[in-house]
């Protein structure tokens, strides 16, 4: 469903640009706002969030699908954690439609998607292993990383039980921005494969923005 | 050479696809076990209508684990059924579907929790009801999962066998209540050593009035060998890819 936002670039309090390959890790408070803007379109943001009070409480997307009953996130939507609890709600949505079932590349998945051989080729997990590395004060592990949200990416599920990887339906400007209900810790990984249409072969900028309440 | 654990010397001394060991467990049950490379875990569906929620862990480094987002897109599948291969986190094989009398498992639906169970169903408590008592998905994979070391940051989507969820156009989830029927039965040929977490408690969008109590019975057989035209791993070239991944895995003395 595309809902556009309301709020002004000028009153932001927080702009940051993320390129591709990087990570960006920051706590949003409660009753903020954060945008994630596709800057030059076609790019995947996978994106997890935790309890800032208590990381072991984080973004759960079976049970965010199971209890809105339909497998896409759009406006409206609402993220449960694994405790069940509302973290976040998307509150405008100019994309239309964003994937939570298709995970996050690992440089282990890329060896059996597409070539034994590409194993050293970037990955968004590569990219939270370093973000939990340098980031000891979350006291998170690889045991925290857990399935995510692929804002941008358009993977349609099919009646029959198919799941297929298709062209962006994002571009550039497109945005989706999210009201935090609890103090959360955002972790972002841009996307940065290079060996599927999800970011159109060509990964590019994302910009992070935050809103007070 | 010959000094292997047990499990893998009663394998040794049975024919493939014999029968080494049955056991029955009621519904609304959970149980935890160790299954070897190379022996196939069957399921039956002993009344129809049940529901196995399931996790797999590498007993030897616990952080690799069953990673349902990385099965489904590198198979292009939103379903689980034969020809299958259940990957972990590690770009590796835990089990691979040999046979499917079922043709549709969820893996996306997730797990029945306390709050959910309480609403529909109410509870039942030990003091008043014993062992009929009813429990929840989450209770049972919280319990065994804590008889190994492993919590809720542990915890990640499941399968549910013989239980299918299915979508619109619009991509609303819906529940098929009449998927599995008695007898039926799905096998799991093991290609690594792996930690087996299950319970039988209902699937999450089961709607049925009485708390459903349907029990299973699993089976435990040698595999035969995996030979060059096996149907799981040349069901698409991104699962060849996985057992080659599994068998390096073992070739540099995986535990």
């Amino acid at each position: 469903m595309i809902r556009e936002s309301k709020l002004e670039i000028e009153h932001a309090v927080y702009r940051q640009v993320v390129d591709a390959g990087d990570y960006w890790m920051h706590v949003v408070k409660q009753g903020q706002t954060l945008r994630i803007l596709d800057l030059e379109g076609n790019q995947a943001a996978d994106t997890l969030f935790y309890s800032a009070d208590d990381p072991t409480e984080r973004y759960s997307a079976i049970d965010t699908i199971r209890e809105q009953g339909n497998v896409y996130l759009t406006a409206g939507s609402q993220l449960l954690s694994n405790e069940g609890r509302v973290m976040l709600e998307i509150t405008a949505d100019t994309c239309g439609r964003h994937d939570t079932l298709g995970g996050a590349c690992a440089t282990e998945s890329n060896t059996v998607r597409y070539a034994l051989e590409k194993k050293c080729m970037h990955a968004c997990r590569d990219s939270w292993m370093l973000a939990v590395a340098e980031h000891p004060e979350f006291a998170m592990s690889k045991r925290d990383i857990t399935h995510n949200i692929n804002f941008f990416m358009n993977v349609p599920i099919t009646p029959e039980g198919g799941l297929t990887f298709a062209d962006g339906i994002s571009d550039a400007g497109k945005y989706v921005e999210l009201q935090a209900k609890m103090d959360v810790i955002a972790l972002v990984s841009n996307c940065p494969q290079l060996n599927n249409p999800c970011n159109a072969y060509n990964p590019t900028p994302v910009e992070v923005i935050v809103w007070n309440d | 050479m010959h000094s292997l654990p047990g499990a893998i010397i009663m394998a040794e001394i049975y024919p493939d696809n014999e029968l080494m060991y049955e056991d029955e467990l009621p519904g609304g049950a959970h149980w935890s076990m160790l299954m070897r490379r190379g022996t196939i875990l069957r399921l039956v569906d002993i009344d129809g209508g049940a529901n196995v929620g399931m996790l797999f862990y590498n007993p030897g480094e616990k952080l690799e684990r069953y990673n349902a987002p990385d099965t489904l897109k590198c198979q292009h599948t939103f379903k689980l059924t034969r020809g299958h291969c259940l990957y972990s986190d590690m770009g590796r094989i835990f089990c691979s579907i040999v046979d499917d009398s079922v043709g549709w498992h969820d893996t996306v639906g997730g797990n029945l929790t306390d709050a959910a169970m309480e609403k529909r169903w109410g509870r039942k408590n030990y003091q008043r009801f014993r062992n009929d008592r009813t429990l929840s998905g989450e209770h049972s994979f919280k319990v065994e999962l804590a008889k190994h070391g492993l919590g809720k940051r542990d915890m990640a989507a499941n399968v549910n066998w013989f239980s299918r969820v299915h979508t619109d156009e619009d991509g609303n989830m819906l529940f098929d209540a009449d998927n599995s029927k008695a007898g039926d039965h799905v096998d799991l040929r093991f290609e690594m050593d792996t930690l087996v977490i299950f319970h039988t408690c209902p699937h999450p969008l089961n709607t049925e009035t009485n708390y459903p109590r349907r029990p299973i019975r699993y089976q435990i057989r040698k595999a035969a060998a995996v030979q060059d035209d096996d149907e799981c791993m040349n069901s698409r070239p991104e699962n060849k890819r996985g057992f080659q991944n599994t068998n390096l895995y073992y070739l540099q003395g995986g535990q």
